[in-house]
């Protein structure tokens, strides 16, 4: 899942003396662990690896072709595009959405404790990305649909939210943000109740406004939480499929044809596995350093609390 | 998450503890106004959702803007779930293919609790070695599965492919389910943190009454760290439940297409010119209902567990 405790520095157990026999039943315990680890994710991992230098069509055995697919890949049009409207996707998507969290987080921390509310405004994130893709191509359909309809009706132009290769990507990182809006509002929301009130209360006291407030004091306490938002977010928006896979699949002309699908399309229509492997070693290391940076340049790790 | 401090004056509120500070009468409009906006944009799609699957497919094309259902109707659910006859679905505009989604229903309920079920219970044998064992190695043995956290889905997705057609598993409840039903590495992460809070003092004394591990495991640890099992399990469900890309893969057949991988078929069934969007909608609906009643059950559980995952 996409959620994961900020700190994954491993809370330390009082060190305890090491006693003798406890490595048998540990083993015993992490037996089924470690076979899954092994065939389901190592093993896994190191084919992918192998196959990213092979060409293997499913049918024959791979073989053995080095660097050709990375070489394929860095002149391969096709791809250079879908880095561009991944990012665009990425971009709008997590732009909008911290905002908006943001917002909204701040918002109902000031004015309710309620879980119900907390509850509904969670409610897209447990729902499939496919029932969310399919409502909202259903309300944004050219024709019939209601927002169409509704511009119609009011005597604007109908937009081809879907349809549009210059919007059909800016849609679909609007319906996402509709998904997951709640659930980046409940990590910042938590975030904000972790401020210590009194740090409010000597802002007040010095007369500090609304806007001081919220730009000197929440601000800065909330980077780490921000922090850990964003890298969890960002990661996890590269990786966009469901929701291209049962609206746009890729189109118009390759405008949603993001790097995921891409890989999906080249191995499962195409049958180009070894070409499909190489392109997710790319987007695994693409996703690896940006995770890096991230951590580096927002300090994930440290609460300017503890300075 | 770290509780504030005791405030002298008791919430009105129920749930968490700190009281809301005062807001100007014009503040308060504005904000509260725009929260209502919010939760309207958050339900009105799930109406709309309703409203359609209870139409006439045919009727509704010439009201747009009816907010009620038109010609109401449990003509797309029939069709969905395969129980109306070609004429009636023709006769309401709706897609006549082939669609099964109370098989599709039942193959989702039966994969993801096989999967939570042999997920949670593993994982969490896992997290009792890693929080309540002492070894050698072993903070390094749990940094290496942590690992697996990091690597993104798609990257073992063509390697595990390849390893579930060997086996011979390719369109059956295993082949879906098994990759998943040994570990996950944010299960184990979760439950070993609650794990390291059980108090050493229980164990002791069991080891001292001449307990076995199995024995303090199930008797002892496992009790204690039961409500977060109960979590960590919904949301695991949910979590399979709504997911796409792996069982489109694997599960092609009726007997093994799951209700997302269902509704993307029906979709591309679609005729371009005139979609069955109420049968659409009504798959839809059958998907999300067992989440709603899930969160509407459990709620409270998994928005603290959401939002304690953000702060440590």
């Amino acid at each position: 899942m996409a959620t994961m405790p900020l700190s994954a520095a491993p809370r330390r157990t009082k060190p305890t003396r090491p006693r003798r026999g406890q490595a048998v039943p540990a083993l015993l315990f992490l037996l089924p662990a470690i076979l899954g680890f092994g065939v389901f994710f190592a093993w896994p991992v190191v084919r992918g690896v192998y196959l990213s230098f092979t060409d293997y069509n499913l049918l024959s055995a791979p073989s053995w072709v080095g660097l050709e697919n990375y070489q394929a890949i860095a002149s391969d049009p096709v791809f250079w595009n879908s880095m561009v409207v991944t990012l665009q996707y990425v971009v709008i998507n997590i732009t909008v959405q911290t905002i908006a969290a943001l917002g909204l987080a701040v918002l109902l921390h000031r004015f309710t404790r309620s879980m119900v509310i907390r509850g509904v405004v969670m409610l897209p994130y447990l729902i499939a990305n496919v029932v969310v893709a399919l409502v909202w191509y259903w309300l944004a359909d050219y024709n019939l649909g209601l927002i169409n309809s509704v511009l119609d009706a009011i005597g604007l132009d109908r937009v081809g939210f879907f349809g549009d290769a210059n919007i059909a990507m800016t849609t679909i990182a609007l319906v996402n943000v509709w998904r997951h809006l709640g659930y980046t509002t409940l990590l910042i929301f938590a975030g904000l109740q972790a401020i210590p009130k009194d740090v409010y209360e000597a802002a007040s006291v010095d007369g500090a406004g609304e806007w001081r407030t919220f730009r000197s004091i929440t601000l800065p306490l909330l980077r780490p939480v921000l922090a850990f938002v964003l890298v969890v977010t960002v990661v996890g928006s590269f990786q966009i499929f469901d929701t291209i896979a049962v609206t746009t699949q890729g189109g118009p002309v390759d405008a949603t044809n993001a790097i995921t699908y891409y890989i999906y399309d080249r191995a499962f229509t195409r049958f180009d596995f070894g070409y499909a492997s190489a392109l997710s070693v790319v987007l695994m290391t693409i996703l690896a350093v940006i995770a890096l940076v991230q951590m580096r340049v927002l300090r994930a790790d440290q609460s300017d609390l503890e300075r | 998450m770290s509780i504030s401090a005791p405030t002298p004056r008791k919430s009105r509120n129920k749930g968490s503890g700190d009281p809301l500070p005062r807001t100007s009468p014009v503040g308060r409009v504005v904000g509260w106004t725009s929260i209502v906006l919010v939760i309207v944009a958050t339900l009105f799609p799930f109406y709309w959702m309703l409203r359609t699957a209870l139409s006439n497919n045919r009727a509704m094309f010439s009201e747009p803007l009816s907010m009620l259902p038109v010609e109401p109707t449990l003509g797309a659910f029939q069709r969905v779930l395969g129980l109306q006859s070609t004429a009636d679905a023709l006769a309401e505009g709706g897609s006549v293919g082939n669609i099964a989604f109370g098989q599709y229903l039942i193959n989702s309920i039966i994969v993801c609790t096989l999967i939570t079920v042999f997920q949670v219970a593993l994982s969490a044998m896992a997290a009792y070695a890693f929080a309540l064992l002492e070894w050698r190695g072993r903070d390094t043995v749990f940094a290496i599965f942590l690992i697996a956290l990091l690597v993104p889905g798609m990257f073992t997705l063509l390697p595990n492919f390849l390893l579930v057609r060997d086996l011979g598993l390719l369109n059956s409840y295993l082949g879906i389910a098994l990759p998943a039903m040994f570990f996950s590495p944010f299960v184990v992460f979760f439950l070993r943190q609650f794990f390291l809070g059980v108090n050493r003092s229980f164990i002791e004394a069991a080891v001292i009454d001449g307990a076995g591990q199995w024995r303090i495991f199930r008797q002892i640890a496992l009790p204690i760290v039961m409500p977060q099992i109960v979590t960590i399990s919904i949301l695991q469900f949910i979590f399979y439940w709504n997911d796409y890309l792996w069982p489109l893969l694997v599960g092609q057949t009726d007997e093994s297409t799951l209700l997302t991988v269902g509704l993307g078929i029906f979709r591309s069934q679609t005729p371009q010119g005139s979609p069955d969007w109420a049968g659409l909608m009504a798959g839809s609906l059958i998907a999300a209902v067992p989440i709603f009643i899930l969160v509407v059950i459990f709620g409270r559980r998994i928005v603290g567990s959401i939002q304690s995952s953000g702060v440590k």
